[in-house]
């Protein structure tokens, strides 16, 4: 990994952090930082700690600066622990930096640590709220900030403004002889795209459209709100978080849909679907799927005809759709349907290890020896299968795992759910 | 006032307290520190969520047991064990008769032995991984080290007092747990009660997405 110490020196605002930090420690989070007990068990389920052994990745950890702030600051009794001076020292910039990396590189919010924490606390919530009070002092990796930024001005992480949409989607439509509607005035579906998808895998985008158009699905996409990546919430830039959610709310509202598809990526699910009405403060006036849900709910209807095929598969899940996300089972029905030889990982489902790419790392120049060293996990869970074709669903951890495998000379093909199930489908 | 009767008396009285206020202070202190309302569209119940987590993440689940078995055979020996002595250990019965009037069968001397060697060995051998895992040894601080000493030596006291032969071993180790009841509510010794909140709060979560953690 890139030594963080050679980043040019950064202005910190640890008050910034400090009241950040206290901002977000509710009763929930204050609960899960008085409830460790320094078991370590944690270490057991993280990817980072499996691959590298080091114990600095330990997930209980990454509680500790929040902890160190709530335990000064907040906790109850604190002020009487404070005249005996048994609370923690204040949070110092040198402590800040120290911590960086914990907070940002070496966490994918995959919520694995916290089935083995006899306690259940959600390390990945408090991560993420970590990353808030991180940004507020001046800290976090620029490659990830830019990524929100361009979210921000430029309408996706990826350079995808509404005019190369617009010409992407004329160029995948004239292409592939598909129809992808676009700004259509009113649809009873809005679609949303992961600008990974349409910059780096197009074909996903087509795919999605053939299987809408097969069911014959009422749907559009817009270019008022399209980018259903949250960099905004990755980054712990809550501003832009809350830009991005509203762009797609709005988009929704104005063409009167009443479902809203999240493409193949696993945190823009997250971010939509459990976080999109809290980050906004009100409830969201329509339905919110995966795609691998509305998918498996066409097949389940009959609106869906597939040739099932013959040949083996396994399934990467993503973190955000499955263990984070509840939506593990759709992608089974969509698997039975496309293949009479399904082959589980182990562990999967609500189990699986993560790509190493999650929670924005696949956007962190400086934890790519990091997420490559995780993704040797993956292949030996791949290869135990013996399975033919190995798909996931989410385009993050498509190109999170495409990366490292070429580091890795691993020759195998990370394929989409959707582009292989577009391919068998009947008439 | 002897040494026995000052810890049964007024130190007795002033530990309870502490410990009662102390517990109840920082419980009542978390929840109100409150949060906000979940807007998103629930998959499924929030409440049953919450009961299942926290019975699930009592038990190893998910395929890590392999990893986590020294823990869960350590945990497990000494909170039974030492829960086993603190309600079931004659002189205890007879201490809480004498409290609330309630009494109920104590354990013949060969369950208390193995209680005993159970909490012990779960106790020593929890420390002893502290001490040399590496993971454990960088999360650890000055309050896992103080809270593990102290249950020891309460457990230690107690045996020491078991015959109730000499009152000054029923004063030490009367004195030893009052240490234990004030020092508790300051301490990570609170996961006795914090448990239970993070283990509902995430199931709660987690439950409105269909999911157990």
């Amino acid at each position: 990994m890139k030594d963080l110490a050679e980043t040019p020196p950064r202005k910190i605002d640890t008050q910034a952090a400090i009241d950040r930090f206290l901002a977000a420690c509710n009763s929930h989070v204050g609960a899960y930082l008085d409830a460790c007990i320094h078991c370590g068990q944690c270490s057991q389920a993280c990817h980072f700690h499996e691959a590298t052994q080091d114990p600095k990745y330990t997930p209980a950890l990454k509680l500790q600066p929040m902890t160190r702030v709530y335990k000064r600051h907040k906790a109850p009794l604190s002020g009487i622990k404070r005249m005996f001076g048994l609370v923690p020292p204040e949070l110092t910039a040198e402590y800040l930096q120290e911590t960086e990396e914990l907070i940002f590189q070496s966490c994918t919010m995959c919520g694995r640590c916290t089935e083995v924490c006899p306690m259940a606390i959600d390390v990945a919530s408090v991560v993420a709220l970590s990353r808030q009070a991180f940004v507020a002092a001046g800290l976090g990796p620029a490659d990830l900030l830019q990524a929100a930024e361009n979210s921000r001005d430029k309408g996706s992480p990826l350079g995808l403004t509404p005019e190369v949409l617009r010409d992407r989607i004329e160029w995948l439509s004239d292409d592939n002889e598909v129809e992808i509607p676009l700004d259509r005035d009113k649809a009873e579906v809005l679609v949303t795209v992961s600008s990974i998808e349409m910059m780096k895998y197009p074909d996903s985008i087509v795919a999605v459209a053939r299987l809408m158009n097969a069911a014959g699905l009422d749907w559009t996409i817009s270019t008022k709100g399209y980018e259903a990546t949250n960099f905004g919430v990755l980054s712990g830039r809550s501003d832009i978080a809350k830009t991005m959610i509203t762009r797609l709310t709005d988009a929704a509202e104005s063409v009167g849909a009443k479902l809203l598809v999240i493409p193949e990526c696993g945190h823009a699910y997250g971010a939509m679907r459990w976080s999109g009405a809290n980050i906004l403060g009100r409830p969201l006036p329509f339905e919110v799927l995966h795609i691998t849900e509305l998918v498996a709910k066409l097949i389940r209807d009959g609106k869906l005809k597939l040739k099932q095929a013959a040949e083996s598969v396994t399934y990467h899940d993503p973190c955000q759709v499955s263990r984070r996300g509840g939506a593990t089972g759709a992608a089974r029905e969509i698997l039975a349907a496309y293949s009479s030889d399904v082959r589980e990982m182990t562990p999967s489902g609500n189990h699986n290890w993560c790509c190493g790419g999650g929670g924005g790392v696949q956007a962190m120049a400086s934890a790519a020896a990091l997420r490559h060293a995780v993704f040797q996990i993956k292949i030996n869970q791949v290869e135990a299968t013996g399975a033919k074709t190995f798909v996931s669903a989410c385009a993050n951890c498509r190109l999170t795992m495409d990366e490292s495998r070429e580091v890795l000379h691993w020759p195998r093909e990370v394929q989409s759910l959707v582009e292989v199930l577009a391919d068998r489908l009947e008439g | 006032m002897s040494f026995l009767q000052l810890t049964q008396g007024p130190l007795w009285y002033l530990a309870s307290a502490v410990f009662v206020i102390g517990v109840a202070w920082r419980l009542i202190g978390l929840l109100r520190l409150g949060r906000g309302p979940d807007r998103s569209v629930a998959r499924r119940s929030g409440v049953a969520g919450a009961l299942k987590a926290i019975a699930l993440h009592s038990v190893p689940h998910g395929g890590n047991l392999k990893r986590t078995i020294y823990h869960f055979v350590t945990g497990y020996g000494f909170h039974l064990g030492l829960f086993t002595l603190l309600f079931f250990a004659a002189p205890h019965v007879a201490f809480i008769k004498g409290l609330t009037g309630l009494s109920w069968t104590p354990l013949p001397r060969w369950g208390f032995l193995i209680a005993a060697e159970a909490a012990f060995a779960g106790l020593i051998l929890m420390w002893l991984r502290r001490m040399t895992d590496p993971v454990m040894r960088r999360l650890s601080d000055a309050d896992d080290h103080i809270a593990t000493w102290l249950v020891f030596i309460v457990m230690l006291t107690g045996c020491l007092a078991l015959q109730e032969a000499h009152d000054s071993l029923r004063a030490l180790h009367l004195l030893c747990v009052e240490a234990l009841m004030i020092y508790f509510p300051f301490s990570r010794l609170m996961h006795a009660f914090t448990f239970l909140v993070a283990r509902a709060y995430t199931g709660a979560t987690y439950g409105r997405r269909g999911v157990t953690p």
